[in-house]
């Protein structure tokens, strides 16, 4: 349609999830690379920090579930004093990260990110 | 770990601990050895960064005609282990990084702290005046001096 910007694969995951109450923000990341796919994030967040130290940890935990004869994990959840970060690593070496608030619907999140990123993968 | 300069020293160590990068070479842009950590010969450092310095005035050059910006980084990726090059500007002057990683870590953690150790770099930087040009007369023994400080021996 003229006028309006195709939206990709990526956008719409990232917008499902960013409209999750709570979600702060969501990126799109390369596991191995550590680097930012596509994101929609609040001001003031540094994508590039997210994506590198999300992806890292991802990728050590999965060493680590499979060094204990586990699979690698589904979906991850770092919670914190103000928050929590999200990610569900998908196949093609993308995990969809996102960082959401206290008062975020945790369970709709996980839900949404799981969906999104078998739909992106 | 060598520094001609012993506040570069903190900065690079804490680079190296939070990358986990396994070779670092800092450098003017005319080649000129900083700091390493990693490299076992001198010959193996005046090579990297010969070549090092030849890339990103390559690079730039290659900017400039392009009619862009600088680029920010050069990275090459590797299977075993990869390479990123990086120049930035320092009170000093303008500085290039070379560092060699592997797969324990990603090119976007070692672009994050890479940037953190630049950021650390400008501000522990001493402000007094540069240190002269080297003399062609002067060239071999500077050299000489670099590499013994640089090797400790």
């Amino acid at each position: 349609m003229a006028g309006t910007a195709r939206m990709t694969a990526a956008d719409v995951a990232l917008e499902r999830v960013t409209q999750v109450p709570g979600v702060r923000g969501s990126l799109l990341i390369s596991a191995t690379d550590g680097l930012v796919v596509a994101e929609r994030l609040m001001d003031g967040i540094d994508g590039r920090a997210i994506a590198a130290l999300a992806a890292n940890l991802v990728l050590r935990l999965g060493r680590a579930t499979v060094g204990a004869g586990l699979q690698s994990p589904r979906f991850v959840h770092l919670r914190g004093n103000a928050g929590s970060v999200l990610a569900a690593p998908g196949t093609d070496d993308l995990v969809l990260v996102a960082l959401v608030g206290l008062d975020a619907n945790l369970g709709l999140a996980r839900l949404e990110m799981l969906d999104a990123v078998g739909r992106v993968s | 770990m060598r520094a001609l300069e012993p506040w570069v020293l903190q900065p690079l160590q804490t680079f190296l601990t939070e990358s986990s990068a396994r070779l670092i070479l800092l450098m003017t842009t005319s080649g000129q050895v900083i700091a390493q950590h990693g490299f076992s010969r001198s010959f193996e450092v005046m090579t990297a960064a010969a070549l090092g310095s030849a890339i990103v005035a390559s690079t730039e050059e290659l900017a400039r005609i392009m009619g862009s910006p600088r680029f920010g980084a050069l990275v090459h990726g590797g299977n075993r282990q990869s390479c990123m090059l990086s120049a930035f500007g320092t009170p000093r002057g303008r500085w290039i990084g070379l560092v060699v990683f592997g797969p324990e870590t990603s090119v976007g953690i070692v672009q994050l702290f890479f940037d953190q150790m630049v950021e650390a770099l400008v501000s522990a930087a001493p402000r007094e005046q540069p240190a002269p040009p080297v003399l062609a007369e002067n060239f071999e023994r500077e050299l000489d001096t670099s590499l013994k400080e640089l090797f400790g021996r």
